[in-house]
């Protein structure tokens, strides 16, 4: 049944506005719509200014990534219920932390990317592939990655992270993730080279074990498991 | 604000606790360097320690460094120790009971003596 959701944003015009600013908005939704279709349901009959990043809707593409109540989700994946829209609390949503606005919940993403690339995500082999099969894996060295092959790379994590507010230069959550992806994979020979990129005073080391990229993402990937088995893999292979 | 959860509230008091533990150290250098003008100028900042509201600060920090060293202790075994990860709430709540099991006897002998004669 569908009942009236407070929802408070913040949000912030580039060419109009010093600081970002909330603003309130009240919508019809019903407890089992997702924060995705409340604001689908603000900018498309009530205000058309407000901006966000959304694609697939379905938790796969990673864009619609914000704070929401507090805490790094996609918008795709929580439902007002959830957070207690339908039982009168306020649901507040903002841009991810760690990251320059754009506009409104709309983040710049290019430093992001740009730590990804560093960790050289992509297989590293320097033989040649068998002329006439695949590079074969077990499903037992399959499993050893399987958790960070699931990555959408939606920031959840990195902007979630405390180090990463704090030093423009941290590689971040994500980036690790997928270095984990391919450090622990048999078919790479790349692993020497990333474990030197991460061993780096920018790399894992910068984690605190504070845990909010394991709970931010929307994956459930086990992200401080993932730090953890790199910082390990430093540490006992010297 | 973000909202974290145990994981953020432990590191933020790790941090307070750790910049706390370095200001008593420069407070301690400052008053043992007083020795080299000569034992009077040191006996006399010792008033500073023996004073009531000093003790309660000085049981403050007993519970700074037990609480680092204890998370400390938490930190190093989610490097060291592979499972760890896996027990995380469980080694929180280790740590929190193990902080006040020690911090809250060690307020009872330290306060008795100054607020209890």
């Amino acid at each position: 049944m569908a009942t009236q959701v407070t929802v408070k944003i913040l949000r912030y015009d580039p060419e109009k506005d010093k600081k970002a600013h909330f603003e309130t908005y009240t919508v019809e939704a019903d407890p089992l719509d997702r924060i995705l279709d409340v604001l689908n349901s603000i900018k498309w009959y009530q205000d058309g200014s407000l901006t966000y990043r959304r694609s697939c809707a379905h938790g796969v593409c990673g864009s619609d990534a914000m704070r929401i109540n507090g805490r790094n989700r996609l918008a795709c994946k929580v439902l007002v219920r959830d957070v207690g829209g339908d039982a009168g609390k306020k649901i507040q949503i903002e841009p991810m932390l760690g990251f320059r606005i754009l506009r409104d919940l709309v983040v710049d993403m290019d430093p992001f990317f740009e730590k990804y690339k560093s960790i050289k995500p992509y297989l590293i082999n320097y033989e040649d592939a068998p002329a006439s099969s695949e590079r074969y894996q077990s499903a037992e060295d399959r499993e050893i990655f399987d958790e960070t092959t699931k990555c959408i790379l939606c920031g959840a994590c990195s902007g979630s992270c405390p180090p990463y507010w704090a030093g423009p230069d941290f590689v971040g959550p994500a980036a690790i993730v997928n270095a984990h992806r391919f450090i622990f994979d048999s078919r790479d020979q790349g692993a020497a080279e990333r474990l030197s990129i991460l061993g780096e005073g920018e790399g894992v080391f910068r984690c605190r074990t504070v845990y909010n990229c394991t709970d931010a993402c929307p994956r459930n990937i086990p992200v401080t498991k993932a730090i953890e088995q790199i910082r390990r893999a430093m540490l006992y292979n010297r | 604000m973000y909202r974290g959860q145990s994981g953020m509230w432990l590191w933020i008091l790790h941090r307070l606790t750790g910049v706390g533990i370095l200001g008593f150290l420069f407070l301690h250098i400052a008053d043992t360097y007083l020795v080299g003008f000569g034992a009077d100028y040191y006996n006399e900042l010792l008033f500073l320690y023996k004073n009531p509201p000093f003790r309660v600060l000085e049981w403050v920090l007993v519970g700074a460094v037990l609480y680092h060293g204890f998370n400390g202790i938490r930190l190093i075994l989610m490097d060291f120790w592979d499972k760890a990860v896996d027990h995380h709430k469980t080694l929180v709540q280790i740590t929190v009971v193990a902080f006040f099991v020690v911090w809250l006897p060690a307020g009872f002998f330290m306060l008795k003596p100054v607020f209890f004669k």
